[in-house]
């Protein structure tokens, strides 16, 4: 009995100190809740009070009918949306192939305020988790 | 119950016990990760937005698992030791860094391998990268750990206690897709509503994984038997 005692004693140690690093870790990870998201959506960026332009990321849908390409082809110009809030967004360089109307993306650059556009200097498109083949795909684009 | 496995903790008895299901785990692995590839990468379709990358995803997921289950062993295996004080135990979660530690780093390089094309960019720092990379340093921190206390028993605690500290990263890498909004896309297997990936596709992955799984064991396997070996001819030369 004494030696189950102190397997017993052993375990709620452990358990212990399990539970003691797992809340310290909750905290943290709260309390930099607003650091650790990779993007704002639209909605979050105009909830932003700070008026210095700030490096950082916002996410969304391109908005449908949105992309406009400049005459010489290299700048764009289109809109994120979060289906409440759309944010205009300007961007000259490359984009991934995945971009098109209706997909995740997620520009990187600096919000004008006054100006309310959203100047980006790079521009990541968003993968989802439905992997399915492209006949199944059009199948249920059909069907829509 | 549990005074019929004692015979099992003898190290001597454990090695040869382990000897046919190692070879039983190479020997199936090699064919289901050679079936796994070929269908994957030959006969499974296309995604319908990644195109031909998607067969990244094979290698991909299949050693990000593995990396997390092998976590998970050694937390259980850590506490198992902690609280029986068995040398069994801990004897063999040290041996699983080494293994896992690959298979953390072929997680890393196919993912961004595949970010490039995809995202359009080879790393970014969002939730799930950054506690995957965590996830390699503390596999790190504990080689380092075995390593600078060889053949002591204070290692055999640290490496224990360092690994139940590790072990909160895990359900971290597992939820960050859905505790915060990230560029990594949300789980597409094990979830809640059932996996949203087309079937042609998760077979492969299913193969691939098990092949990939049973490897690992081999692998682990066959360098618990070598510790034990050691062991043996550490405790023979300190005789005389």
């Amino acid at each position: 009995m004494v030696l189950k005692n102190k397997k017993l004693k052993r375990f709620s140690f452990l358990l212990a100190a399990f539970l003691s690093i797992a809340l310290a870790t909750f905290f943290v990870l709260k309390a930099l809740d607003e650091k650790i998201v990779f993007f704002y959506t639209p909605s979050k960026l105009f909830e932003k009070e700070e008026d210095k332009m700030q490096y950082i990321r916002v996410g969304g849908l391109v908005k449908e009918k949105s992309i406009n390409f400049s005459d010489d082809g290299l700048k764009v110009n289109f809109m994120i949306t979060d289906n409440k809030n759309t944010v205009n967004v300007m961007f000259e360089g490359i984009l991934p192939d995945l971009f098109r109307e209706n997909q995740g993306v997620v520009a990187e650059g600096r919000f004008n305020k006054e100006k309310k556009i959203f100047m980006a200097e790079k521009v990541l498109a968003k993968h989802d988790e439905n992997y399915m083949p492209p006949e199944i795909h059009k199948a249920l684009e059909e069907e829509k | 119950m549990l005074r019929k496995l004692h015979k099992y903790a003898n190290p001597n008895k454990f090695s040869l016990i382990i000897m046919p299901i190692k070879n039983v785990c190479l020997y199936t692995a090699l064919p289901l990760i050679a079936i796994g590839l070929i269908i994957g990468l030959f006969f499974s379709p296309p995604d319908y937005q990644q195109g031909e990358t998607v067969r990244i995803m094979y290698i991909h997921v299949s050693s990000a698992w593995i990396s997390l289950f092998a976590y998970v062993l050694i937390f259980f295996l850590s506490v198992f030791y902690l609280i029986w004080k068995f040398p069994l135990f801990v004897l063999m979660a040290k041996e699983i860094p080494f293994v896992a530690i690959i298979f953390t780093l072929i997680t890393l390089i196919t993912g961004s391998l595949w970010g490039k094309p995809t995202w359009g960019t080879y790393w970014v720092w969002d939730a799930r990268l950054t506690s995957f990379l965590i996830l390699l340093f503390i596999y790190l921190g504990l080689i380092f750990i075995d390593k600078a206390f060889k053949y002591n028993v204070n290692g055999d605690l640290s490496f224990s206690y360092l690994s139940i500290i590790g072990a909160i990263n895990i359900p971290i890498i597992k939820f960050s897709v859905d505790w915060w909004n990230t560029l990594h896309q949300p789980a597409s297997v094990i979830r809640a509503s059932g996996p949203s990936i087309n079937i042609e596709m998760l077979i492969p992955l299913m193969i691939m994984s098990t092949g990939v799984l049973l490897l690992f064991f081999y692998l682990i396997f066959t360098n618990i038997q070598s510790a034990i070996a050691e062991k043996k001819i550490l405790f023979l030369s300190s005789k005389d």
